[in-house]
This record gives structure tokens, sequence and C-alpha cells, in this order.
């Protein structure tokens, strides 16, 4: 893929606000930063599909909306298949030579629930299918919409509303679901994981992703002040010690060829720059419970599933 | 349990009736307005030695109970309208495999997502027409918190004693209600347990079969084809088709006069029958407390079971009343079994669509109206 494309600070700025304000967002919202910058990214005529989840409700409350593109919400399990079905047709109308636009960007923007669990076959589908259209994963790392309740993206430790800490379990007793690596085992041309700590990366991935011919995922880590119990100030922080712990690192897979980002890259070639994971455990109240002498031995267990999949990432790029 | 008297809310109600029941499985998926049985279920199963497990989705969630119940366990699910769509297939299964299983549906607005925060009763053909073929379900309807706990119970009981899916209709001003819940010492609540084979299958044709679970010393073979008195597939014969899915409708049609319960308030020389079930039920009674006091000569029939239909209460009453009005947070369901039943009787529907309950002064305008 040969990519020549540019953004200055300054042109990201001046493009228009494609997710109007006044949306009923909370304070902090990661998933509020994460679609904004998103959506400055467009080419041109864009069509987003949405299902079910925070942001849905949020930026669609009669009798407004945020949304200055053309919006579907569709049902929880069905981002993808819906992006799939536009995608098509208008490839149909194409072919027919009844469509005015050189292109029509398809994007689905889905959350963690809508995508590791009830959406992955939707999703793995539409990939095989090989849509050309990008999905956007913003990972708040629960079901924040209902209230914080556990998902397959939600981290090892964690407590939710349905992993609760106590006597039995020291919080969500599983490690998260490595998503992105499932996308890229369907050879899908463009895959990278962005935060929004790293605005301009995080736009630069999302252009990439438009660009790219066939299905593209990007995978966002999206703080959320609610469920993972932090002031609302704190978002870009800890979007930026996720990738300063290596708990979730930057990078690219462009036709199966993995390439770290810069943040992590700088890590990659100076491991002293590498953080330890208690860090950003302790910045959150949902890992609180790990500071206590039942479960401090679940903040070693953390540090080790880091470790390991850093350790696999960095092969992977051959660092 | 939690022998004493509480201030619960209805989800939560619903879950200690639940582990009351003996229930010691849970597979859920969260959804709005009943996660808060799944969040209950999730801290008090493990207490009681049971397993929670938030699955992927709706249709994983009733597919694990399913496997569950066959493995010998109470199970159960509850979900709301999007997520009890998703489930049908396996409620099918279900009923086919006569698979004992409680599905709670609190029910919210819809169509599709509608209004997740707002009560409505619009599941109610969905749980008895919802999967595809003949198949006869039970439904409960319950209108307080503590009957999301006792009805919770029956509908484990029922599940077992029919071998049936059996699903506790709730409405999500129930759901979130929070008011005083009793809840029994152990003794004094009725438990059905599961009925064990004692012969070769296939030997005897109850209308209801016992159940063997997996390991318990027969080869057990569960199909969602059409299949014979032992388990096996017939998927060719007209005759078996005809055995199953006659049995599977007339095991809960035969025995809809055990099954069936109403409250009846003031029905003795009542003209005018409010017909309510769940939240709407309560302003109900009040109205026609308020039409007696008027020198109305109104009753209420509240339904508790659902499904079966109790048209015999219907059919009975319409022999000498001179109107029925039905009250729905539909747009016009149950109506239609009611006026099935009501055979000529004049019906009304007072339906109520979104987040409002009726009040008492506009039931009471209806029953003026008709009287």
């Amino acid at each position: 893929m040969s990519f020549t494309w540019k953004f200055t600070a300054r042109e990201i700025a001046e493009k228009p606000e494609l997710l109007a304000p006044g949306h009923r967002m909370c304070s902090g919202c990661g998933a509020a930063i994460v679609h904004r910058l998103v959506l400055k990214a467009v080419r041109g005529p864009t069509i987003v599909t949405h299902p079910t989840g925070c942001v849905e409700v949020t930026t669609a409350i009669y009798p407004y909306t945020s949304w200055r593109v053309p919006w579907v919400h569709t049902a929880f399990e069905t981002a993808a298949a819906n992006a799939a079905g536009i995608e098509a047709a208008f490839k149909a109308l194409r072919r027919r030579g009844r469509l005015k636009y050189d292109h029509v960007d398809v994007m689905a923007f889905a959350g963690d629930g809508g995508t590791y669990d009830i959406g992955i076959q939707a999703l793995s589908g539409a990939l095989e299918r090989g849509h050309d259209f990008l999905y956007v994963l913003y990972d708040n790392e629960a079901y924040m919409n209902t209230g914080i309740q556990r998902s397959g993206g939600t981290p090892l430790g964690a407590w939710t509303t349905t992993t609760p800490a106590g006597t039995k379990i020291p919080g969500k007793p599983e490690p998260r679901k490595p998503i992105e690596d499932i996308v890229v085992a369907h050879g899908v041309p463009y895959v990278a994981t962005a935060s929004p700590a790293h605005w301009m990366d995080l736009v630069v991935k999302a252009r990439k992703g438009l660009e790219a011919k066939g299905p593209a995922f990007l995978h966002v880590i999206a703080p959320c002040p609610r469920g993972w119990r932090y002031e609302s100030s704190k978002t870009i922080e800890l979007s930026r010690l996720a990738v300063e712990t290596c708990v979730f690192p930057l990078w690219e897979c462009v036709d199966g060829e993995h390439k770290l980002s810069a943040p992590s890259k700088a890590i990659a070639l100076k491991p002293d720059l590498k953080k330890p994971v208690v860090e950003y455990l302790k910045a959150q109240g949902r890992f609180s419970h790990l500071f206590t002498p039942e479960f401090e031995r679940v903040i070693d267990e953390i540090q080790r599933v880091v470790d390991k999949r850093w350790y696999l990432l960095l092969k992977k790029c051959s660092v | 349990m939690l022998t004493g008297t509480h201030f619960l809310q209805g989800n939560a109600a619903c879950a200690e009736g639940a582990i009351a029941a003996g229930c010691r499985f849970f597979a859920g998926y969260p959804i709005t307005p009943s996660t808060e049985i799944a969040e209950r279920m999730a801290r008090r199963l493990p207490e009681v030695g049971g397993v929670f497990i938030q699955m992927e989705d709706e249709i994983g969630a009733i597919a694990a109970v399913i496997g569950a119940s066959w493995a010998g366990v109470k199970a159960m699910t509850a979900t709301s309208g999007p997520g009890f769509s998703l489930m049908q297939e396996n409620i099918g299964l279900a009923a086919m495999t006569e698979t004992p299983c409680v599905i709670v549906d609190v029910m919210r607005a819809g169509p599709s997502t509608g209004q997740p925060t707002k009560p409505s009763q619009q599941d109610v053909m969905q749980a008895k027409w919802g999967s595809h073929g003949d198949y006869e379900v039970i439904a409960l309807s319950p209108a307080s918190a503590q009957e999301m706990f006792d009805f919770t119970i029956e509908c484990f009981n029922l599940a077992e004693e029919y071998r049936v899916p059996t699903i506790l209709l709730a409405d999500g001003f129930i759901a979130h209600a929070w008011e005083r819940v009793v809840i029994p010492p152990p003794e004094e609540i009725k438990v059905v347990e599961r009925k064990g084979p004692e012969a070769p299958p296939g030997d005897r044709l109850d209308l209801v079969p016992p159940m063997a679970c997996f390991g318990r010393g027969y080869r057990v073979h569960v199909t969602g084809l059409t299949h014979d008195e032992r388990g096996y597939p017939q998927a060719d014969s007209v005759e078996v088709q005809r055995r199953l899915v006659k049995r599977l409708c007339d095991k809960i049609r035969a025995n809809a006069d055990r099954i069936v319960k109403t409250k009846a308030f003031a029905l003795d020389d009542a003209e005018v029958v409010v017909i309510a079930y769940g939240a709407p039920s309560r302003p109900a009674l009040k109205a026609v407390k308020m039409a007696r006091e008027n020198g109305l000569k109104a009753g209420l029939l509240r339904l508790i079971t659902l499904w079966p239909f109790p048209e015999k209460d219907v059919i009975r009453l319409s022999s000498h009343v001179k109107a029925f009005i039905v009250l729905e947070m539909n747009y016009g369901q149950l109506v239609r079994e009611v006026e099935r039943a009501a055979k000529g009787t004049a019906v009304t529907l007072l339906s109520k669509l979104g987040e409002e309950l009726h009040t008492p002064y506009e039931i009471l305008r209806a029953l003026k109206e008709v009287c």
C-alpha cells in the first residue's frame, strides 16, 4: 500500500467537526475523543453505522443528533454486517454507473461488547468477504452503557458488576481476548491500534484504514471515567500510560506485516522507558482491590501477561 | 437463603427467588432493564456454590442454560426484548427437547431497541409464538417485587414439573420497583425437583416423560430434530412428528387447569370486568375499588398465568358480564385472546404505549363509559 497523505495539526483543527458538540457523553469520555478524531480523517462522502452502545445512545437523543454524516443505528450484533450491506450496495450502484461519487467511505464504530462478544460473528464474516470498510473499535473494556459489566475486552483483574472482586474472584479472572490478532488472522489489508493520547497517529491510522482496499480495523483504547473509576481529567493521561506500560502497544499491520508505531517503537529501542503496569493499575479504581495482600499476586500475573504479549509483538515486528 | 423481610428491587427479588428455588446456574448478557438480575446472580451464586457466566450474547446465554439443565442443574437466564428475540430459536429447542429452564424477560418498549429504560408489555405474543413450529410454553406475570420472588420460584417448579421452558414476563416497572419482600424459611417454600427415569427409555408414554440428565446411567441423545420416545431422530416419520408435537402441546393444554392462576376481585356480581396483568393490575385494583364506591358493578380479573391463556375464566365471565376492559402496555396483544374467549361480549382495549402506566382515573372513566 503506497501512502503519501499527511495532515498537519492545523489542518486537522480546521477540518469540519462531523461529530457535533452537545452530545451527552460523560465528561472525560475517551470514546467521545476517539470518534471526534477518527471523523477528522474522512476523505469525502462517508456513511457511519453504529450498533447499540454508549456512543449510539448519547449522540442520538431525541430530538437531536450529533451526526453530520448519514448514520444508522443497527442492532447490537450487526455493525459489520450492516456496513457490508451498505458497501456492497454502493459497489453495485457504481458498477451500473449510478454513483455520482468517486468513492463513498463506509465506517462502522462499535464498542468492545459489540465487537469482542455479540458482534464478532458479523465482523468475522465481513472481514472474510473482504468488504471495503473501516471498522473502528472504541474499547472502553466493559459494557458501560448497561452499567459496567465485563466483556471479552475487560482485562484480567478488573472489577465490573458481573466480575465483582470478593473472596472468590479477584475481579475478572481471564485476560482479554486478543481481538486485533484475531482480525489480523483474517488476512485483511490494514489493522492498527491507536490511543487518543497520540492523536496524530490515531487520525493518520484512521485515514490509512479508509484508503486501504478492503476491510480495515482500528482498535482504539477509550478510557471510561465511570467504569474505570478515575477522575475524568485523567483520560489522556491513562491513554498514554496504557501505551507506556505496553498494556496497549501501538502498531499497525499492513498486508500482514507488523510494524511498531513511534511511541511503542521508542520503548522497543530503549526498554528502560517501559513503565511497570502497576503505574497504570493504581491510577484506576477498578483495580484498587488488587492492592491488598490477598490479591497482590494478580498484579504480577498482569505484568507477566503484558510482558509476554509485548515480547511476542516485538518478534512479530522483528525488533 | 436470605430468610427475612427485605427492602428489595424487583430484579433482586427475582434473583433471590431463583436461588430459593434451587437455581445454581445463570448464563446471561447485560441488557436494560434486566441487568440487575445478572449482577445479583454474579455476586450471589458463588456464595451458594453456583455458577454465573456472562455469555457473548443472548443466543449463547440460552444455549448455555439448556446445556446446564441437561447436565442436571436448575438453570436460568434473564433478558429484555432484543435479547428475547435472539433467544427464540433456542427457546424452540428447549421446548422440542423438553428442557426445564427459566427465562426472565423484563419487557421494555420496542420494536427494535425502542425505549430501553421504559417499561412495556410488548413481548406477550412473542413469548408464546416467538419460535417456529407448534409448541407450548408457560408464562407468568408478576405485579410486585414480592411476586418477582414468588413467581420465579413458581416458574422453576412449573419448568421442572412439565419439562418446559417457562417465562417470567415482567415489565420494567415491576422489575425496578423497590418494595418490601418477605423471604420465608426454606421449609416453607415449595420446591419441585426433577424426576429422573426409573425404567428403560421409551417404555412409558406419559405426557411429561422423566428426564435422564447426562451422566445418570442413560445414553442421552438430545436433538432438535423430530425424535421418538427414546430421543432418536425420526425426521422422516409423519407419525412420530404428529405424536411428538401433539404431546409437546398437550402436556400443557391438558394440564392448563392445574397451571393457570388468576386473581379475582369483586367478580361475583360484576357487570363490567377489567382484565389486567403485570403493573397495570395495580391501578386496575384501585380503579375497581373506586368504581364500587361510586356504585358501579365493576370487577377485576387479574391474570397471573398468561400462557396457557386463562380462557376458562374469561368464558365463564362472558356468559353474564356486559363488557370487558383489557389493560395492556402495548398496542393490543392479549386482548385478542380475550376477544377469542369472550365470544361476542364487548371487549374494550385500554392501551398504553411508552413509559406511562394507566392511572386509576383513566380506568374509572372507561368503566363509567361502559357501565
